[in-house]
């Protein structure tokens, strides 16, 4: 992606990012979401990061998705969705994560 | 300004500053990633760094770069940060209750310093303290938004420079699905909240190979309707009010 593109992004997205902040800020408190709309907004963080989680664990040297044990990230990202779970430290999941990463990557 | 009301303003500000403070060494590897990620994508030191102050948004801010990389479409980048960036709206109108009725530079300032942290932090001291002021609930918000913009910043510039140096066989993008796992493994622990994850999680895996991304928007409105209908199901469990 060109130098162009990639600031158009950027500033796009920093644009809408500003908008949804400052959206009903700016209405004034006239305005309010319907209480179906925010209780269905609570479930999005968990559902497009695990969205982004899964397949990115799945995917195998090849381009495709790989469901196997021969495949390093997925066994990282169970590793490190363990220690997530147990420990709840964003700094253990990292080490437990990349650390069997590097390991399954020299053993293969 | 009267000099009494600036300086029961400035206790707001520190006492704001003072509970975001634990909350800021768990900002700083979210940073560090994004920067890492950021360099490792391509990009050059202004945009690898400069969106950190333009979106100043983390997950966005690492999926979009990821995106990137993989050479996306732009409105497919541009459509996946602001999707996740969706809750903001959420956080939007808990706080316009509190801070719509102050001078406009000062929303934009509010509404630019969002994060899940100043939300959360401020919006739980206005429910405790009830007979806070407007300027009171200003400096409280403020005085802990913005050691966390400075932490975010410094720490994808250290991660952008730490970056450049490491090798792409060091697979660091693997860091951006390792950093969402450390921020939602912990969060799903309701019934709803984790049938929203593996629906999203499978979804985005079936429909792994449709163009655009489209995946992960389906992913994200099946998970979104099935965690919202296992909490209409079974509303004893994990409600939130």
């Amino acid at each position: 992606m060109d130098k162009q593109t990639v600031w158009l992004a950027i500033i796009a997205i920093g644009i809408g990012t500003f908008a949804l902040r400052a959206s009903f800020i700016e209405l004034g408190g006239r305005f309010a979401l319907p209480a179906p709309v925010t209780r269905a907004l609570r479930f999005l963080p968990a559902a497009v990061l695990s969205a982004i989680i899964l397949p990115a664990i799945l995917r195998g040297t090849e381009g495709g998705l790989n469901f196997g044990i021969d495949n390093p990230r997925l066994i990282a990202g169970f590793a490190a969705a363990l220690v997530a779970w147990k420990t709840k430290s964003v700094l253990a999941t990292l080490a437990a994560g990349m650390g069997t990463l590097w390991a399954m990557q020299a053993l293969i | 300004m009267m000099d009494s009301m600036a300086k029961a303003e400035r206790k707001d500000w520190i006492e704001g500053a003072r509970v975001m403070l634990p909350l800021l060494p768990g900002a700083v590897p979210f940073g560090m990633i994004a920067g890492v990620v950021a360099s490792n994508a391509g990009l050059d030191a202004l945009a690898g760094i400069g969106q950190s102050i333009v979106v100043f948004a983390g997950a966005a801010q690492l999926a979009s770069t990821q995106l990137i990389a993989d050479a996306a479409p732009v409105l497919v980048v541009i459509l996946t940060g602001l999707v996740i960036n969706l809750r903001f709206a959420m956080y939007s109108a808990a706080m316009a209750g509190h801070l719509s009725a102050l001078p406009r530079g000062r929303r934009w300032l509010v509404a630019y310093l969002m994060t899940d942290q100043s939300y959360a932090l401020s919006i739980l001291r206005y429910a405790a303290r009830p007979e806070m002021g407007l300027p009171a609930k200003f400096a409280f918000y403020m005085g802990g938004a913005i050691p966390m913009w400075a932490v975010w910043l410094a720490a994808t510039a250290a991660g952008y420079f730490l970056g450049n140096r490491i090798p792409a066989s060091w697979s660091l993008d693997f860091f951006v699905p390792l950093s969402f796992l450390a921020l939602i493994v912990p969060s799903i622990a309701d019934r709803a909240n984790a049938t929203a994850a593996l629906t999203g999680g499978a979804v985005a895996v079936i429909a792994w190979s449709l163009p655009f991304n489209l995946g992960l928007f389906l992913a994200a409105l099946a998970g979104i309707a099935a965690g919202y209908a296992v909490e209409r199901l079974f509303p004893a469990q994990g409600e939130p009010k």
